[in-house]
């Protein structure tokens, strides 16, 4: 990595004034602030060792539409991986043909590694469970266009343990101003002891529920997670579980006129359907948002 | 007469080299596998393992000869017993003593205890832990090693 060469890597290593930056320059763009030739002549490399539909394709699209263009690594088995190379050789390798790569891979900590060997800027598009800074990032973007992050509720719902999206959303929150974070969660699901230590650590409120209607009235923000079914110890625990949590319009009734519901999709059942018309269903304009931010990321990183 | 263990001479002195003294009770082993010092190692090394301590208690010792340890081998060597002394032995006597200390930032000795973390891959890459108000920390992965964990089992 040369001195000058800027990674995002995790939102924990970032200021909140660089966050800010990004999410300011990510609504110039969502305005149309742009000219689409702001990274013409660039390439972008998209390695991408796991599936992925709107990680990869609003990267994409956030590179056409500033003018550069994208380099696919296509399918890992049509790749010099499955001969044995090693992801350090790749990314060095690939360092040579393009200005900038977006890296998502099964191994937690594979994009801090791509960043200490590539000779271009690296964005962490999502490693295992660890960290994805351009999901938090448009998170964050949609909270910022309903209301200012500073002084609110935030509630968490889901899987709160294994769920990498709602670990690092908790730490980019701590970085603004009196944050207070509810959580909902099912037994053996909640923030492990050491996310929750570490947020103590930088002075969030935590406060823990075990019902959604108690922490509804209080949340300016309802941020809701998918529950994998093999997390539960039997089918029927889930089902109880998916039933008592479905987010439904009678249930919103309880939230304060304002709450804006977020979800990081693919959602199944922890949504109804019927929500997706109300004014505080906020997760479409959050899965559109990843195209404005990853303007901002690449636009940073590689001008 | 025979020395015994209660004499508290077990241990041969040696000429040249390194004396660990005060490694807690037994992690001189671990000491060891943190010094780089394995099976078929040619090198001449004296362990002694639960010995009593001139402080009270137990402790163990390790002694090696014609090796002079550096400050951040030395360091290392805190992980598992903070409260070691290093005495560097010349002609018999010794020549520098010193404690050790915990550094900020331990390359290459720790085992990432995630599996999924690209460091426990056969990546070219080495381990970085750095030291955490409650442990260690991945600095990969951000797995933590807490003070409640035994960290000589991810030596």
């Amino acid at each position: 990595m040369t001195h000058e060469q800027k990674n995002i890597l995790s939102v924990r290593d970032m200021e909140r004034e660089e966050i800010d930056k990004l999410l300011s320059s990510a609504a110039a763009f969502d305005r149309g602030n742009y000219t689409g030739r702001e990274l013409e002549g660039k390439i972008l490399a998209v390695l991408f060792f796991e599936p992925s539909t709107r990680t990869r394709m609003s990267f994409s699209a956030a590179m056409m539409r500033l003018g550069g263009k994208i380099l696919n690594l296509g399918s890992v088995e049509a790749t010099s991986i499955t001969k044995g190379e090693t992801l350090s050789d790749t990314i060095r390798v690939i360092s040579g043909y393009c200005d900038a790569i977006v890296l998502r891979h099964p191994k937690e900590g594979a994009a801090r590694l791509a960043g200490e060997v590539a000779s271009v800027p690296v964005i962490n598009g999502g490693d295992g469970a660890g960290q994805h800074p351009s999901q938090t990032l448009l998170d964050l973007f949609t909270i910022r266009e309903s209301m200012p992050i500073e002084n609110i509720d935030v509630g968490l719902q889901g899987d709160l343990r294994y769920g990498r999206t709602v670990h690092s959303l908790a730490f980019a929150l701590s970085k603004y101003n009196n944050i207070r974070l509810h959580t909902i969660a099912p037994d053996g699901l909640n923030f492990p002891k050491f996310i929750k230590e570490d947020l103590q650590d930088v002075g969030v409120e935590l406060i823990v529920h075990d019902h959604i209607e108690d922490a509804l009235p209080e949340l300016d923000v309802l941020y809701v997670t998918r529950l994998q079914r093999e997390r539960f110890p039997d089918p029927v625990a889930f089902a109880n579980y998916a039933s008592t949590y479905r987010i439904t319009p009678e249930l919103l009734e309880l939230a304060k006129p304002g709450m804006i519901v977020l979800h990081p999709l693919p959602r199944v059942d922890e949504i109804d359907p019927a929500v997706d018309d109300l004014p505080c269903a906020k997760y479409f304009e959050q899965a559109h948002n990843g195209v404005p931010i990853r303007m901002a990321m690449l636009n940073e990183v590689i001008n | 007469m025979v020395k015994t263990i209660s004499d508290g001479i077990v241990i041969s002195p040696i000429k040249n080299g390194t004396v660990i003294d005060h490694i807690t009770p037994g992690e001189g082993l671990t000491v060891l596998r943190i010094l780089g010092i394995r099976d078929g190692t040619n090198v001449t090394v004296i362990v002694a393992s639960n010995v009593p301590s001139s402080r009270g208690g137990r402790k163990d010792m390790v002694k090696i000869e014609n090796r002079e340890l550096l400050k951040d081998e030395v360091d290392k060597i805190a992980l598992v017993a903070p409260d070691a002394t290093i005495s560097i032995i010349r002609n018999f006597k010794v020549s520098v003593k010193k404690t050790v200390e915990v550094p900020k930032q331990i390359t290459g000795v720790i085992k990432c205890p995630n599996p999924n973390c690209i460091t426990n891959t056969k990546e070219p890459v080495q381990s970085k832990f750095v030291v955490h108000p409650r442990g260690f920390r991945c600095q990969y992965c951000d797995s933590l090693i807490s003070s409640e964990m035994d960290i000589g089992d991810y030596i």
